[in-house]
């Protein structure tokens, strides 16, 4: 009797979520926020009928999809971060696809050489200065916020941070490791407080006169403008893109990918064929104010307000390739300290 | 009626009982225990393949930091639980005052908020633009924060208080239990010798209830070990950020692997030094319910005091949270309400309440196999398979990912060979796998709670039932389980609640679409947007608040019913 129940209890177990192997479906594991997509899958699947599922875990989700090997049910990985993307490159778990919607609404720079990923949007790593007591012009580069007239007067997130270490990793792809060495300790340096928050926290604090300079990406100054309670702090501090007028400002990626095991492959190629077209393109960055991949798109709303952004046109491949050498100097020179 | 044994040799005494007893107890524990060891030697197994060396460049940076301030964390965490763990459970087991029956369950209730939860609705309180500084700067006329000083509760103090906040009920939990066991004839024993209630205390009272209150604390320093959700948002440099950082950013998982055995060995070495030194002790206490406690009777002044020890952890803990995420959900109703909510409740109280049970019943098997095949290796059997709670729960779901996709994919190859049939992954990604890892990260807690409750009962019980005739298992069910019926419900109960605040694991592991109240929680207040996660949040408080109820009411009866 005691087995019967247990048996019952295991079959009904194993039995729950729904077999996702069905037709007409794709599976998706994702780095993103499940909520931020739901938007985008819902625009697909009205227009295709196929079927959507998510799995969103911040960590993890590679080994998932490499221990589940060529049974595992995952037909894309959606991730943020270059250095996450890479990952999956390197670790041999994604697909290359290259078809001519694809290359077509992507331009080069932003997709695999062999199509193993390609760039949904690109948001710019930006600083945020407060309206009332940074003057305009006054920090126009990454380079400058090691300058001793910002000595206590910044804060940031974690040095750890996928965010930060992207921007590190292109420091030093420019300069080198010991120049990017010396900048990060004169960053170090000029810090209010010790790196701590997420990006909106730091908008906060230019806000509450701890600071009146940040790091952050672009979207959460958008965001919490769109937010009625976060507005006030927001409306206190400007945005400006670094480098502007030199190599331009450093941008990162969230990109999709097709799984070496994807079961329904057609499917995904259409979901990827789908989330770079003009009509999803739109939604990114009208619902989180992102930067569109597709060049043929043009941002709009409060994206369009902030001004053109030119981003420097270093690969982000070579920005993955300085992410452990990134990690170490954060360590080394004891930012998050 | 009370007996405190001291034997050298702890233990039922072997030929009597185990010779009679068949293998089925023995066999059965070491099959349940090699399977919940696996996911914990799946990562001492990737431990052996790093990446790279990490230890050099850890050792060269930040590993003093992260030691000294894992260590600071702890020591904070474990006074504070003690402190507020015991001094309430002694004041509403032993004082009467008004509002005593109250707070007996009313100071479980902060256990059911999650302590990242926690950390952000504190941190949105405190912060500069929080109400608290708001106040006070209209207050005092303070035009911003140069010009006063104000506490960073996103320090490593800050972390301290939060963690402590919400996990003291584990110490109060089983220190209470303990103390509504223990015989009122011992304590006026030592009165009447001359002690003062407060040296009965340290000197009768807390001795014998020792065991109890050690699995608490060990549950407490463990979970806090782990934590990452606060100490990350907090910015305090843990060993688990350390392990995070190498997996994440470094692409090491072998090195990450390192670092979670490392804390592992840790924990052993902990709990190994508070058994050693208890060697030499062996309680037995026969409860006798015509012995009920006689409370003391204290002038108002008093009761007051007893009143406040009480409230101020449940206003902090539980109070000020659960209202500031009542506020938030009320003002953020329209955005945060969702009809997804009642799938997403019913996912969490089934895989809940799924986990709990079987981590009872496993709890059970194990704790009985080990009174009744008293070794050193079922001491190790039980230690191994406890392990699950001492590993921070993402690193143990890669563990559990090893060998269930494994058995999946040898399976798939197997009958792909002989019937040409594809069987997929049968239990990788679905819920199975999710009860599992909740029952392999939680199973320290039932048993270790049974356990020590076992150990409490006089081998004279089992020597008389078996000599009636009775099988062990027999026993157990007539004359153990009955006796242990409070300690059950308390395990049972808190590994419910674990399971339903439990985050890292059931991400990495669930099925598609799938969420728990947790991970609902979790995907907008990792995307720094935790007022529309309130309402979620505020459900995982009320669904935990029901089982706790349940909970209290029964250990209180279980003293009268004794």
């Amino acid at each position: 009797m005691r087995m019967k129940i247990a048996a019952a209890a295991a079959m009904a177990l194993t039995a729950m979520p729904l077999s996702a192997s069905a037709d007409g479906e794709v599976n998706i594991y994702s780095y993103r926020q499940a909520y931020l997509l739901e938007p985008l899958l819902n625009a697909f699947e009205k227009e295709t009928g196929i079927e959507t599922n998510v799995v969103f875990a911040k960590q993890g989700l590679a080994e998932r999809l490499e221990r589940e090997g060529r049974n595992s049910p995952a037909d894309v990985v959606m991730t943020v971060d270059i250095s996450r993307v890479n990952e999956l490159v390197e670790r041999d778990l994604v697909a290359g696809v290259k078809t001519d919607t694809l290359t077509g609404n992507i331009p080069e720079n932003l997709h695999h050489p062999e199509g193993k990923w390609y760039a949904l949007t690109t948001r710019g790593r930006l600083i945020y200065v407060s309206k009332e007591r940074v003057e305009e012009g006054e920090i126009t580069t990454y380079e400058q916020l090691a300058d001793d007239k910002w000595n206590d007067r910044i804060c940031t997130r974690s040095g750890k941070h996928p965010y930060n270490i992207a921007l590190i990793s292109s420091m030093i792809a420019h300069h080198g490791e010991a120049e990017t060495e010396e900048w990060l300790r004169g960053l170090k340096d000029n810090l209010a407080r010790k790196p701590q928050g997420g990006d909106r926290d730091q908008i906060k604090a230019i806000a509450e006169g701890v600071c009146d300079v940040a790091i952050g990406n672009s979207y959460y100054y958008g965001n919490m403008l769109m937010d009625e309670n976060q507005r006030p702090a927001a409306e206190k501090v400007n945005l400006i893109f670094p480098n502007a007028d030199g190599r331009g400002t450093h941008v990162n990626i969230s990109s999709i990918s097709l799984t070496k095991s994807a079961p329904n492959r057609d499917e995904a190629i259409a979901l990827m064929e789908f989330l770079t077209s003009p009509e999803a393109q739109r939604i990114y960055a009208e619902a989180n104010t992102e930067y569109p991949a597709n060049p043929g798109v043009k941002p709009t709303g409060l994206v369009a307000e902030w001004g053109e952004i030119h981003p420097d046109d270093l690969s982000l491949q070579e920005i993955a390739n300085h992410r452990e050498a990134a990690v170490k100097l954060v360590d080394r020179v004891d930012y998050d300290g | 009626m009370t007996e405190v044994v001291s034997s050298a040799n702890p233990g039922l005494s072997q030929p009597l009982l185990a010779k009679r007893t068949s293998k089925r107890w023995l066999i059965s524990a070491i099959i349940t225990t090699a399977i919940v060891a696996l996911p914990v030697l799946s990562v001492l197994f990737l431990a052996l393949f790093p990446e790279e060396n990490v230890w050099p460049h850890l050792i060269d940076t930040t590993l003093p930091r992260y030691l000294t301030t894992t260590l600071k964390l702890m020591l904070g965490v474990g006074i504070l639980t003690l402190v507020i763990g015991l001094a309430t459970a002694w004041t509403v087991t032993m004082c009467d005052f008004p509002g005593r029956k109250f707070f007996e369950w009313a100071l479980l209730l902060p256990f059911a908020v999650p302590a990242y939860v926690i950390a952000y609705v504190y941190t949105s309180l405190l912060d500069y633009a929080g109400p608290v500084q708001v106040a006070l700067r209209d207050w005092f006329g303070w035009a911003n924060a140069s010009e006063y000083w104000f506490p960073e509760i996103r320090s490593l103090e800050g972390a301290i208080l939060m963690i402590g906040l919400v996990l003291y009920p584990y110490v109060y939990l089983l220190a209470r239990a303990a103390f509504l066991e223990q015989s009122p004839s011992l304590f006026a024993v030592s009165r009447s010798l001359g002690h003062s209630a407060l040296s009965t205390f340290f000197r009768v009272v807390l001795p014998i209830a020792r065991p109890a209150i050690a699995v608490g604390l060990s549950l407490v320093l463990m979970e806090t070990l782990n934590d990452f959700g606060t100490v990350d948002f907090f910015a305090v440099q843990t060993l688990t950020r350390g392990l995070f950082d190498t997996w994440m950013n470094l692409g090491n998982l072998g090195g990450a692997a390192q670092i979670a055995t490392t804390m592992l060995m840790f924990v052993v070495i902990l709990v190994t030094l508070e058994r050693y030194s208890r060697r030499r002790q062996e309680q037995y206490a026969a409860r006798d319910s015509r012995d009920p406690i006689q409370r003391f009777t204290m002038s108002f002044p008093r009761q007051m005091v007893c009143l406040a020890v009480c409230a101020v952890p449940l206003i902090f803990g539980f109070l000020i949270p659960g209202a500031t995420l009542g506020y938030y959900a009320w003002e953020y109703f329209e955005q945060s309400w969702n009809p997804e909510f009642v799938q997403n409740t019913l996912n969490s109280l089934f895989l809940s309440g799924t986990a709990a049970l079987t981590t009872l019943a496993i709890g059970v098997t194990l704790a009985y196999s080990r009174r009744l095949h008293n070794t050193r290796g079922m001491q190790v059997l039980l230690r191994l398979s406890s392990l699950g709670y001492a590993m921070p729960g993402a690193v143990l779901a890669v563990g559990v990912i090893v060998p269930l996709a494994g058995f999946d994919n040898w399976l798939d190859s197997l009958m792909r060979d002989t019937l040409g049939i594809s069987t997929g992954l049968l239990l990788s990604g679905t819920a199975f796998a999710l009860v599992f890892a909740y029952t392999v990260r939680f199973l320290a807690v039932s048993a270790g709670s049974v356990e020590s409750a076992l150990q409490k009962i006089t081998p004279s019980m089992d020597m008389a039932s078996r000599s009636l005739g009775h099988s062990p298992g027999k026993t157990l069910v007539r004359v153990h389980l009955p006796m242990l019926r409070g300690t059950l419900l308390t395990a049972a109960l808190v590994v419910f609640v674990d399971c339903m605040k439990e985050l890292p694991a059931t991400l990495i592991l669930r099925p598609f679409n799938f969420e728990t109240l947790a991970t609902y929680v979790y995907q907008f207040a990792s995307d720094e947007r935790l007022y529309h996660s309130a309402l979620p949040a505020l459900i995982i408080v009320v669904a935990g608040i029901v089982p706790i109820l349940l909970m209290s009411r029964s250990i209180s009866n279980s003293r009268a019913v004794a």
